[in-house]
């Protein structure tokens, strides 16, 4: 946009060099785990004196560690699996429907992501305890779903806004049923959206920590809850190793749908 | 001529609506019950005794609390500062990105989504090695004779808003260059032929126009920042308590289940007052546009 | 395979203030090739939608035979649509995307596969069935997506503005096969246009709209001869509309009394083509320009309203001469004058 302005080299160099302060900024706290997570000793030396894999090994030892991942893994999976079908069926709705109704109903389903976690928390904390469910996998489950719904949405709303609507038309006119036009013409054309409101909605679930610390407890504690808990006590290093696995694996994940997209 | 609507069409037609309406019970249904039904829940919890009846106490004994005065200072102190750094930093962030070419501005995205991508407890631990005593920072800074002593970088306000800076600068940065990339390059070349410097272009054309994304990556600053908990439980060390911690503390270490709910109607006011705030910026813009193109 | 007739009694459809369709009646008779002629936003598409199921009338009657459609589901009136944008599953091949309607009615797999490979090949696709559809161009797509249409033997075709995205040749090479497959098929069909060659090269008859009204149903022939409104006259030509007393008859007596349509290309410049019985304009020329095929002049009449003279080329010895400013006399012969009853001029 600037290349209107090519003489002013100052200007350039100083915005550059700050965007480039501002990236480290940004990348650093994710970077620094790494080599940490690989570090020999339990201080936080920077660089390591001498390298090892123990605290991966505590990691993948630890029966509270792997209950937490179990939990994690278990819930976000389902999270998924709930959260992407109502969203596509509830976006169909609001791109059918039209007017201020959809509008009203998209509200309704975006709220969530805009009331803080700690009112979510507390109140399904409030509900959860009269019904005795504290505590329990569904519980969490119901709270990390409702987060999941709007992330949904936010994917698949313009992807149905761009689908060629035509298409249901002709496969109607050709004598499929709503119920066919959905499963055999919206859903494998939207295949790469509802990709990515999957891998989304699932890294909702696995990312989201405070319904987790308020709702969650004993087996069912989350891998989030469980590092809260840890940071909060001391700053032990098997943190290092899960965050250095969290992240690969997340990259790989975004990567993943990234590529498919392009391809 | 008016012709009277077939009732059996009509009939159709609403039935048809009814089936497209009942696509998004099951979605409707779900936040019902985990998102409307939990606030409701605190609304009348903030008016019941321990023992289950009715009561203004809760509010009384809340409001009357100098720690909920200053846990609301506390909050704003932290949004606002979390604001004025982001707008800071993502401004001249969003014009760099948005001049740049397009392999290089992708490729800049990918750095600013990846903290996006990694959990906040990821980063906050991040943070904390990044930011003790003897961390990074602090050796660099001492190593380098810059200061004399480690300076005390976290488990106190500093520490939390730099972790909040970090979490939402990629959020706030979005709208704001998603406004400056929709800009038409040709009223920069314009404003370049008519004769006015970098620094004025950027003053009467590109901020005026950016407007929009700033005040949208404003809002979604605000409506995170307001209920932060993450980010200040670990890197306040429990020196930094907003309304989020308050609640917490007021749940689990005494119990006070009415007395949370006071405070988290509290939190509700005050994103209500943030909401209406946001409206009136936005019709203040869509009038001076309106105003602009006039003029 | 039998076609059916279809009946569309009194349709009305509003959307707010905005009449899509005002009260529309048409008969199509059994095989025939109607089309629905109109400039955009004249309904014609709506009415072919409401045909398909898509737009729900809000009053009035839709009949295929004998059969009532009006509230019938999409999916079950058994009708082939061919669409503008073709609206092809881009997710499947071109062999899946033609036994897709058979898949729906269950047709066993070998029937299904034989079946449309046979459709295939009666629109020349033949060894093209795996192919992907974003690996065809546009004129195969148009065949695909007309196979799809006819595979599973409707009874009625719709076909809106199918060439609109074809470019002038392949348009012309596919409204001929078009026509061709329904005389093969002899299935009744509705073919939606705004392009006034194409109606009148393909229909037996033409149904001109206008803001949701049918102007004129009639055979191609009558609908640009014999227009009966002025919206048809000019929208079906290069039409002049000429009021009362600005012609005069050749032989001296009065021409008409009424507003007289006169097409372009009706003109000569030399009497004798004429006739005796043929009828004179004489006017300024304001402009003239070449066309490759014609000449096409502009005559300021003394009244001021302007009118279009066509001379072909083969016949227009004189015009390279012809200076702008100098008087022009036109004539045409008395069978190319129409009269429009009740047009004011």
């Amino acid at each position: 946009m600037l290349e209107a302005y090519p003489d002013n080299r100052l200007a350039r160099i100083l915005l550059w060099s700050f965007c480039a302060l501002a990236m480290a900024f940004l990348m650093l706290p994710t970077l620094v785990v790494v080599p940490l997570s690989f570090s020999a000793s339990d201080l936080l030396e920077f660089p390591p004196r001498a390298y090892s894999l123990r605290w991966y090994e505590n990691f993948f030892g630890s029966a509270t560690w792997m209950a937490g991942l179990r939990t994690s893994l278990i819930l976000g999976t389902l999270t998924a699996t709930l959260a992407v079908p109502l969203a596509l069926l509830a976006c169909i709705s609001i791109n059918r429907i039209g007017g201020r109704t959809a509008l009203a109903i998209q509200g309704a389903l975006l709220t969530p992501s805009i009331v803080p976690g700690i009112l979510l928390a507390i109140g399904l904390f409030f509900v959860l305890a009269a019904q005795r469910l504290v505590g329990t996998l569904f519980g969490v489950l119901v709270g990390h779903v409702v987060l999941a719904i709007p992330v949904a949405c936010i994917v698949l709303l313009p992807a149905l806004a761009r689908f060629d609507w035509n298409q249901v038309q002709a496969a109607r006119s050709l004598g499929a049923n709503w119920a066919r036009a959905i499963g055999g013409i919206i859903v494998p054309q939207l295949q790469i959206s509802l990709l990515s409101a999957t891998l989304m909605a699932f890294l909702t679930s696995l990312d989201e920590s405070v319904i987790s610390i308020f709702v969650a407890s004993g087996q069912n504690s989350t891998l989030p809850k469980l590092m809260f808990l840890s940071l909060r006590d001391q700053i032990d290093p098997t943190i290092a190793a899960i965050s250095t696995l969290w992240t690969v694996i997340v990259l790989v994940a975004v990567l993943i749908v990234t590529l498919r997209k392009k391809s | 001529m008016t012709v009277l609507a077939d009732p059996a069409l009509a009939a159709d037609a609403r039935r048809e609506r009814r089936f497209f309406l009942s696509l998004s019970l099951p979605a409707l249904f779900i936040v019902g019950l985990a998102a409307i039904l939990p606030i409701a829940w605190i609304i009348r919890q903030s008016f019941l005794t321990t023992g289950g009846e009715y009561t203004v106490g809760n509010y009384e004994k809340v409001l009357s609390s100098g720690l909920t005065w200053s846990a609301l200072v506390t909050t704003l102190e932290l949004s606002l500062g979390t604001l004025a750094i982001c707008i800071l930093l993502g401004t001249p962030l969003a014009l760099a990105l948005a001049s740049a070419r397009p392999r290089v501005a992708n490729l800049l995205m990918a750095f600013v989504m990846l903290p996006l991508w990694t959990s906040i407890l990821v980063r906050t631990y991040g943070w904390l090695v990044l930011l003790r005593r003897e961390g990074l920072i602090n050796a660099a800074l001492t190593g380098s004779g810059l200061t004399a002593e480690p300076l005390p970088l976290v488990y106190n306000f500093t520490g939390t808003l730099i972790g909040m800076v970090h979490y939402m600068l990629p959020l706030f940065l979005l709208p704001v260059y998603a406004a400056m990339r929709d800009i038409d390059a040709n009223l920069v070349r314009a404003s370049a032929s008519m004769g006015a410097t970098l620094g004025q272009t950027i003053r009467t054309v590109i901020l005026p126009l950016s407007a929009g994304g700033i005040v949208s990556g404003s809002l979604i600053v605000f409506i995170y920042t307001i209920g932060f908990f993450i980010t200040p439980a670990v890197l306040g060390g429990g020196k930094v308590n907003p309304l989020s911690i308050r609640i917490e503390r007021t749940l689990s270490t005494f119990q006070d289940w009415g007395s949370a709910s006071v405070l988290g109607i509290l939190l509700l006011v005050l994103m209500a007052l943030i909401g209406v705030m946001f409206l009136a910026a936005r019709r203040l813009l869509a009038r001076n546009k309106f105003g602009a193109a006039h003029a | 395979m039998k076609s059916l007739p279809i009946t569309i009694d009194s349709v009305r459809k509003a959307y707010g203030s905005y009449v899509a369709l005002d009260d529309v009646s048409l008969d199509i008779q059994a095989g025939e090739f109607l089309t629905l002629l109109g400039p955009s936003g004249s309904g014609k598409t709506t009415l072919l939608m409401a045909l398909a199921g898509f737009v729900r009338p809000d009053s009035g009657k839709l009949l295929l035979g004998d059969r009532d459609i009006t509230r019938l589901a999409p999916n079950k009136r058994d009708i082939g649509i061919v669409f503008q944008n073709y609206a092809l599953f881009p997710h499947m091949n071109v062999l899946a995307n033609v036994e897709y309607p058979l898949v729906l009615r269950k047709t066993p797999k070998a029937e299904a596969r034989q079946r449309a490979l046979d459709t295939l090949a009666r629109v020349k696709l033949d060894g093209l069935s795996e192919r992907n559809i974003a690996a065809l161009s546009g004129g195969q797509r148009q065949r695909v997506a007309l196979a799809r249409a006819i595979v599973f033997e409707p009874r009625v075709m719709l076909m809106d503005e199918p060439l609109s995205a074809l470019d002038k040749n392949l348009r012309e090479t596919m409204q001929y096969e078009i026509r061709r497959l329904h005389d093969d098929l002899g299935i009744t069909t509705i073919y939606v246009t705004h392009d006034q060659r194409e109606a009148l090269i393909m229909s037996d008859r033409v149904a001109v709209m206008n803001s949701g009204r049918i102007q004129q149903i009639d055979t191609p022939q009558q609908i640009y001869d014999r227009p009966s409104t002025r919206f048809v006259a000019e929208f079906m030509g290069e039409a002049n509309i000429v009021a009362p007393g600005s012609v005069r008859r050749i032989d001296g007596a009065d021409a008409s009394r009424e507003t007289l349509m006169i097409r372009a290309e009706s003109f000569h410049l030399d009497a004798k083509l004429v006739g005796r019985d043929g009828v004179a304009l004489e006017g300024t020329l304001r402009a003239k320009a070449f066309r490759g095929e014609n000449w096409l002049l502009t005559l300021a009449l003394d009244g001021g309203r302007e009118v279009l003279v066509c001379i072909p080329a083969a016949l227009a010895g004189g015009c390279a001469e012809l200076a702008t400013g100098q008087r022009v006399t036109a004539y045409a012969p008395a069978a190319k004058v129409h009269t429009i009853p009740g047009a004011v001029a």
